[in-house]
């Protein structure tokens, strides 16, 4: 990237987006070709120096951190109603004792606590920094891991459609209907996920999520080897879409994608590579969540971001007080502990709202095989110092069940709409598609 | 109704009209080979174009013709996960009721060993497939052992059995362009997967719903084709089909031995009942089909009734000849390779290349190197496609989703390593020969020196990049040449090294 820009004049549209990759000044055209996160310099350096508290009354300083359980985390021995019998009768060897048990205070506390393996998660809920909800589903429930991701992903029970994020952002950024190029005030960045595949929450109809797994494979090392190709390089990735690309295309896709890449590839290799201020467990979570620390402390202006987190599907052998589900419970608890110490150093942890959730619960007996099969209502999880701190909801009956799984008593789109309206400030029913009665679960 | 069904279903029957002899050239031939294999250098496709349509199919799906070494099970240790045998879990359980640390500890450390000796063996193996993908003369079988991993996904981080992973390769690749029926029936005794979807330990009193509800959602009629009722009597019917060390075994104590209705069907089913309940339906080959369609010739909706009008009566017509050749693969797989629509515009060109395909068609098209396997099977993993561990149940979902801003990175800097012997992190040195471009140059040009700047770059270009080449590329490749006023084997390189990262050699 450094040299001669270049001098074919026949390249001068190039040469101003490239500019414009250098100095993030918004000089470049309003092709619809390129991203609105580039329109509106959503890479461009910070504007106010990192580590500071966000600015006054400013939205777009509110970030979301999502963090999915995937495969199904077993609900009823995460917050755990260690004090009802019939819990005990169906789980005789999954099933916590008491001793196991953190026993929670405050509203609607009294009948469940966490799982021995949640210290870090105790921690933030004695902070006030937590809130659970209980009985969370959705209606006629599907018992397919991809069937029902789907649905919690697409916030619609035929589990069809964009991602119910990525509709957040194209709602944000031009309203629907509006085109490409109807930027609205308020637009915001693309979302960001960590890992190797973008899920489906994240994708819109205009926006596409970008996606990143690890800093020092974050750029063509092709330049190392050849440096004389660099300017070509530069070219071929930097414009998007060619003429002779039909649009909508999978050639048109794959321009795009280079263009996004690159960008962020700058930005985010530049905000990873600072130490985290606080010391994160060595799992794969806490790597993840340490760089999203990283990336809101650089000052990027992302506001939602994605990361996993199992696989939860503890068909055999999941353990009880220790074991493959507490293993990753710990590792949960913690990395999510660790983060909101590193935002708070930062400044920052009154910015940042994490929601965590998982597909479906398991069934409440267990089976032969010393596990769960997949079952349906689960608690939901919020973090952050703006929720309101507690357990919320009803536990679902553990004698009234369907079909041996427990029946739900909350719709999870009442938790994103609060989530939309209370915290993203959005219209909730444009984004979902329908009116839910939002869950209030975010102070003020 | 029939006056108004009859053209429809002429238009359908004419969608997988064969090519003709002399529409088939090297385009089509370049075309055949990226899909039905791996790509192929400039000398592999005039020869595929000389055999002409029926011949070249042929020599990709008569694959038995071509001699290959079949894969010896003593490649690998069968025995290192190996249950205990009796003496031992009886030293063990006496041990552990007389609380002998020392015992205990001995064998917890023996199963660690054989834990990490078992991982070993997994990388070995994955270097071991992509290697034979890289080698084989025969690219189309291990292709389509490739299809059959992804349909029947199988994941070895559930199962920790790299030999039982090993077996069920076997199996896909017996039966890659065989039988459907058959290798439905062998999945339903194969230890992977029973293990993998826990039906193992799945007894009549106690069914475990995972493999009868995959079986159906997944592996053979969709969504929507069954219901919640089938999955539970579907696990009534699999109930004690297990195994035994690497063998099937059928546990006539766990089974459930009651009438169960499945699709339709009732009677005392077992696990073959269940299987020849799905074989019956219609949904089970349209679903199959269509699948194969999205491996061969490009992304459409999953669902028929979303698809364009081409691919549903493509798709319809596959399933229509599956039927008729009772399961077959092969004859379904040469009526799409020979119709004219798999070489049409909406076909070529418009795939994006698996990670697979990628790194194995970029050393078989571009004579790259192989260099270090182990680092491309790990690139393969950092590219969404692990080899024995796919991401879930599913497979992988192919087509777009395996780019995204992160993948297309790993993409560039897998072929730039290929290519240079560099790697992000700097050059490794196991892997530092040199690419030579002289033969791929030679046979795009003749003589590369005598060649102009502009007809090297068009012919990097088209082959490199074939129908996804764009006019920028041309611009780009030539200029590599025009700024150092001769094409020199350094120029050669770079014009390659290039038009590896530009975002269209991704398709093929």
């Amino acid at each position: 990237m450094s040299g001669p820009l270049h001098n074919n004049p026949s390249e001068a549209n190039a040469w101003t987006r490239r500019s414009f990759l250098h100095t993030g000044l918004a000089l470049a055209s309003a092709s619809v070709t390129v991203p609105h996160f580039l329109q509106r310099s959503a890479f461009a350096m910070p504007t106010y120096a990192p580590g500071m508290a966000s600015i006054p009354g400013a939205d777009e300083d509110r970030i979301l951190v999502v963090v999915q359980l995937s495969g199904g985390n077993d609900g009823l021995n995460t917050v755990i109603p260690f004090r009802d019998d019939g819990y005990h009768r169906a789980r005789p060897t999954i099933g916590l004792r008491a001793a196991d048990v953190l026993e929670l205070s405050g509203p609607g506390a009294r009948d469940v606590g966490l799982h021995g393996a949640l210290g870090g998660l105790k921690g933030l809920y004695d902070d006030g920094m937590m809130s659970i909800v209980q009985g969370v589903g959705y209606p006629n429930p599907n018992r397919s891991h991809f069937a029902s991701m789907d649905i919690w992903q697409t916030a619609d029970t035929s589990g069809t459609g964009d991602g119910w994020l990525g509709r957040y952002v194209d709602h944000q950024c031009c309203g629907f209907g509006k085109g490409e190029s109807g930027r609205a005030e308020g637009a915001v960045e693309a979302p960001l996920a960590m890992g190797a595949e973008a899920p489906l929450a994240l994708t819109g109809r205009s926006v596409k999520p970008v996606t990143f797994e690890s800093p020092e494979l974050f750029r063509w090392a092709g330049v190392d080897a050849r440096k004389e190709l660099g300017d070509a390089y530069d070219r071929v990735t930097t414009t998007g879409p060619t003429a002779d690309a039909e649009p909508g295309s999978a050639k048109s896709f794959l321009m795009r994608t280079a263009l996004d890449a690159r960008v962020a590839s700058d930005t985010i290799r530049k905000a990873v590579g600072v130490e985290p201020l606080v010391s994160y467990p060595g799992t794969e979570l806490g790597r993840q969540l340490s760089m999203v620390a990283s990336m809101v402390r650089a000052g990027m202006k992302t506001r939602v971001f994605y990361v996993s987190h199992g696989s939860f599907d503890t068909h055999a052998g999941q353990g009880a007080g220790a074991g493959q589900h507490a293993n990753l419970l710990r590792q949960w608890g913690d990395a999510v502990r660790a983060f909101y110490a590193d935002l708070k150093a930062q400044g920052n942890d009154s910015r940042v709202l994490t929601m965590s959730f998982s597909e479906f619960g398991r069934r409440v007996g267990q089976n032969a095989s010393g596990g769960t099969d997949h079952g349906t209502a689960a608690p939901m999880f919020l973090f952050g110092p703006m929720v309101k701190a507690g357990v919320f909801g009803n536990q679902p009956s553990l004698s009234d069940l369907d079909e041996g799984d427990l029946k739900y008593n909350l719709d999870f789109r009442s938790v994103y709409a609060n989530v939309l309206d209370g915290w993203l400030g959005t219209d909730a029913g444009a984004v979902l598609g329908g009116r839910f009665r939002a869950t209030k679960l975010i102070k003020g | 109704m029939a006056t108004t069904n009859a053209p429809r279903r002429r238009a359908r029957a004419g969608v997988l009209t064969p090519i003709a002899a002399d529409a088939f050239g090297e385009h089509e031939a370049r075309h055949l080979l990226w899909r039905a294999g791996f790509g192929g250098s400039p000398g592999q496709i005039a020869a595929l174009a000389q055999l002409g349509p029926e011949g070249a199919v042929a020599h990709l799906l008569d694959y038995e013709a071509i001699d290959h070494p079949w894969p010896g099970a003593a490649d690998f240790d069968k025995d290192i996960m190996r249950p205990l045998s009796a003496e031992d879990l009886r030293e063990l359980r006496v041990a552990r009721q007389n609380r002998n640390e020392d015992v205990v500890a001995k064998y917890r450390s023996q199963q660690m060993q054989r834990q990490r000796a078992d991982r070993a063996q997994i990388r070995a193996m994955g270097e071991w497939w992509l290697g034979r993908m890289i080698e084989t003369p025969r690219p189309l079988e291990e292709k389509m052992t490739l299809f059959w991993h992804g349909h029947f996904a199988t994941g070895y981080r559930t199962i920790e059995n790299s030999y039982h992973m090993f077996l069920q390769n076997q199996l896909f690749r017996r039966h890659a362009v065989g039988n459907f029926g058959e290798l439905l029936f062998a999945i339903v005794r194969d230890p992977a997967m029973l293990r993998y979807l826990n039906n193992n330990a799945s007894r009549a009193d106690d069914p475990n719903e995972n493999l009868a509800r995959e079986l159906m959602e997944l592996f053979s009629l969709g969504e929507g084709n069954y219901s919640e009722a089938d999955i539970k009597e579907g696990a009534r019917a699999l109930t004690g089909y297990s195994f035994d060390d690497d063998a099937f075994v059928f546990r006539p104590g766990d089974h459930d031995q009651g009438i169960k209705r499945i699709l339709g069907e009732s009677g005392r089913l077992d696990g073959d009942g269940f299987v020849r309940a799905i074989l019956g339906r219609r949904a089970c080959s349209a679903f199959i089909a269509g699948k194969m369609y999205r491996f061969f010739c490009r992304e459409v909706p999953t669902d028929p009734r979303e698809m364009d009008a081409d691919a549903r009566a493509a798709v319809d017509d596959l399933a229509n000849t599956m039927l008729r050749e009772r399961y077959e693969i092969r004859p379904v797989l040469r009526r799409l390779l020979l119709s004219e629509h798999f070489y049409s515009d909406a076909v070529v060109g418009e795939q994006i290349k698996s990670p697979a395909t990628l790194v194995v068609g970029a050393v078989r098209s571009l004579g790259t190197p192989t260099r270090d396997v182990a680092t491309l099977v790990a690139a393969l993993d950092a590219m969404g496609q692990a080899l024995f561990q796919p991401p879930s149940v599913k497979g992988w979902a192919g087509g777009r989703s395996w780019i995204s801003t992160s993948t297309l990175y790993t993409r560039q800097n897998t072929l730039a390593y290929l290519l240079t012997g560099r790697k992000p992190t700097g050059f490794d040195l196991r892997g530092a020969e040199a690419y030579d471009p002289k033969p791929l140059a030679r046979a795009l040009v003749g003589d590369p020196k005598t060649a102009s700047a502009r007809a090297f770059g068009e012919a990097v270009a088209d082959f490199v990049l074939g129908p996804a080449r764009t006019d920028r590329a041309v611009e780009e490749l030539s200029a590599v040449g025009e700024r150092a006023g001769r094409v020199t084997p350094t120029v050669a390189a770079d014009m390659v090294l290039l038009a590896s990262a530009m975002p269209e050699y991704q398709l093929c």
